[in-house]
């Protein structure tokens, strides 16, 4: 077996440990808040790639998923059950230990479901909506499929924004930490920031481990050939339909366990996250790594989103990705019908040169 | 409901359907030519009110807004000929991330340029006060205005398809681009004029209800995603289908705020594409037949 494929899994766990005490000796720690972050943007990219790049369907409602884990994670973990918590429900909840405690920044004491409950279910909850609606979306092609799926984001961003109980434009805050292993919570502050950075990175290598699996077993190799081809790929036994619902699926799991675990690192997490122009942002990042490209991907999604989260491009955010969009439409090699674009063209040049 | 508030409904149902069919026609025209889906068309509305209300305030109106559409038609051309044209071999879904792109890039130039504040347009007749009344309910002449450069508009464009030789070229590409340059037909010359003259209906469209409605630098996104699914429900390339359903979404929008709150009226409109495009993505007036030979 070769370990090639495994590189970027490996560098991304080694990583995940060696730079936090790098980055505090160099006296640039902040540095480690914009890369956690950046490593749950590029988790819900990955999730993207594996649609756009290996099953060729192209999504415009990634940022809703993302918004259905975030939204739905947070406002469980922050429903208060003091009111009922003599009731035997809640009882044995507590027993099996799905309950936590704690109190808000004014001393009234919480009871709460655990966050482990509320992320389960968020993910859940984004599988089944992503099921839903990827049975009649799949089935279109081309601009129908873009229209469907910016319709589905723009309906997921006008519900969180329009609806109160979810906060409207301000959103939902004091989400609580999540206690992933003993010792080890997912939330903000100066103390985490270490500790956080490791399990961001450390999940997204899981991640990708998960999908250069995947995409090395019988499923990827169908899987490319559906991308190169949908008819092709159904004379030879592959059940096409099936196939793009579940990849649809994978990365609507995937955006929302990032959506879960970006919110509850930032504690907080408002419409902006459902905005359809973040999920522009999702497929320039995929575009940029090439397509069917995990580790472009995953490199073009850590590093875009740090500068961004950084700042560098000021108010141009948005106009940086659009451009970026366009260039690498345009300079993709011709015929290609969409994949493999970037990079190759890069390889091409570079042979050339 | 009191009849005067219904006719109140309907006018503004009226309003807002007439720019969505405005923009329909301007995806059809582009999609007839092409066959792709132009996701910068709400940024050529956006374009014509913003071109207009700033040069409205150096020359007079009807100058002010002949300028901002020959403007915004000029910009169609650009982005065709700079942009669209080299990644066109490449197929449908690079051709909808370009625009994707494009319209990002117009909309985030729009606000360097023109800065996040709402603008607007002087009335064509008269001005904010002045209404018209009719059976109790109170209205802007600019309603006349509207629902009137919107039927001129289709009738032009049908005249011009059917009888025009520029017209029957434009068709013939899009029934057959081999066909169409066996023929003499330029079919690149085609797809540029599609785009100019898309834009510049976007264009007279974004003017003639901005003085209603006010425009401001990110409505283009908005616009575009109803004019589609007007675009849609009527079915893709068919003009006059786009005004009837432009109409029906104005109207379903105008009084879906009796029904649900004034904060989901959007969603209304997408559940309408949705459903559509899960229903009947030939569209209502498509037919299965001709459907079938489409990839949606």
């Amino acid at each position: 077996m070769s370990i090639k494929p495994y590189l970027p899994v490996i560098a991304l766990a080694v990583c995940a440990f060696l730079l936090p005490p790098v980055l505090t000796a160099a006296k640039s720690a902040f540095y480690l808040t914009q890369l956690t972050m950046s490593a749950y943007y590029a988790l819900a990219s990955l999730g993207l790639c594996a649609l756009m790049g290996y099953a060729g369907q192209i999504s415009l409602g990634q940022a809703g998923f993302f918004a259905i884990g975030g939204y739905a994670s947070s406002f469980i973990a922050t429903r208060n059950l003091q009111a009922i918590a003599s009731s035997p429900l809640a009882k044995a909840l507590d027993l099996a230990g799905l309950l936590s405690r704690g109190t808000d920044p004014y001393g009234v004491a919480l009871l709460s479901l655990s966050p482990w409950v509320s992320c389960i279910l968020a993910v859940l909850l984004a599988a089944a909506v992503a099921a839903l609606i990827g049975m009649p979306v799949l089935k279109l092609k081309g601009h129908y499929l873009a229209m469907a799926t910016l319709g589905f984001g723009l309906v997921i961003e006008k519900v969180v924004r329009g609806t109160k109980a979810l906060g409207a434009a301000d959103g939902l805050s004091n989400v609580p930490g999540f206690p992933i292993l003993p010792g080890l919570v997912v939330t903000g502050g100066k103390a985490a920031r270490a500790s956080n950075f490791t399990i961001s990175w450390v999940v997204l290598a899981l991640a990708l481990l998960a999908l250069v699996n995947l995409f090395r077993s019988r499923a990827g190799r169908a899987l490319r050939a559906l991308h190169d081809g949908e008819e092709a790929a159904g004379a030879n036994g592959v059940d096409t339909s099936r196939y793009k619902l579940n990849v649809f699926i994978l990365g609507a799991v995937f955006a929302a366990v990032a959506g879960v675990l970006l919110t509850h690192y930032n504690g907080s997490i408002g419409p902006g996250e459902a905005n359809v122009m973040k999920s522009v942002r999702y497929v320039a990042i995929v575009s940029v790594g090439g397509m069917a490209n995990l580790t472009g991907t995953l490199i073009a999604g850590l590093l875009l989103n740090f500068l961004s989260l950084r700042g560098i491009f000021g108010s141009l955010d948005d106009a940086v990705f659009g451009i970026v969009l366009i260039f690498v439409m345009m300079l993709a090699p011709e015929g290609k019908a969409f994949g493999h674009s970037f990079s190759s063209f890069l390889r091409r040049k570079g042979r050339a040169g | 409901m009191p009849p005067e508030v219904v006719l109140q409904y309907l006018i503004s149902g009226l309003i807002y359907g007439s720019i969505y069919a405005a923009v329909a026609i301007g995806f059809n025209i582009i999609y007839n030519a092409t066959g792709i889906i132009n996701f910068a068309q709400g940024e050529f509305a956006m374009l014509g009110g913003m071109f207009a209300s700033s040069l409205s305030a150096r020359l007079p109106l009807a100058l002010a807004i002949a300028v901002a559409m020959v403007l915004t038609a000029l910009s169609g051309a650009v982005l065709e000929r700079v942009f669209l044209r080299r990644v066109a071999r490449g197929g449908v879904l690079k051709m909808i991330v370009t625009t994707i792109g494009l319209s990002i890039v117009i909309r985030e130039a729009a606000l360097l340029a023109w800065g996040e504040s709402v603008r607007t347009l002087p009335f064509f007749t008269g001005n904010e006060v002045s209404s018209v009344s009719f059976l109790g309910a109170n209205f802007s002449p600019q309603v006349f205005w509207v629902v009137g450069v919107t039927a001129l508009t289709v009738a032009a464009l049908t005249a011009f398809f059917r009888f025009t030789l520029m017209g029957k070229a434009m068709r013939g590409c899009s029934a057959s681009r081999e066909g169409a340059s066996l023929c003499g037909i330029d079919p690149d010359r085609m797809v540029t004029i599609a785009f100019t003259l898309s834009a510049g209906i976007g264009a007279v469209a974004g003017c003639v209800v901005a003085p209603l409605t006010q425009t401001h630098y990110a409505i283009g996104s908005g616009l575009a995603i109803k004019g589609f699914t007007v675009a849609a429900f009527g079915g893709l390339g068919n003009s006059v289908a786009a005004v009837v359903a432009g109409l029906f979404l104005g109207m379903l929008e105008s009084f879906s705020i009796v029904f649900v709150p004034e904060a989901y009226k959007d969603v209304v409109s997408i559940c309408v594409l949705l459903a559509v495009l899960f229903v009947k993505p030939s569209g209502l007036f498509g037919s299965r037949a001709a459907g079938a030979l489409k990839d949606y």
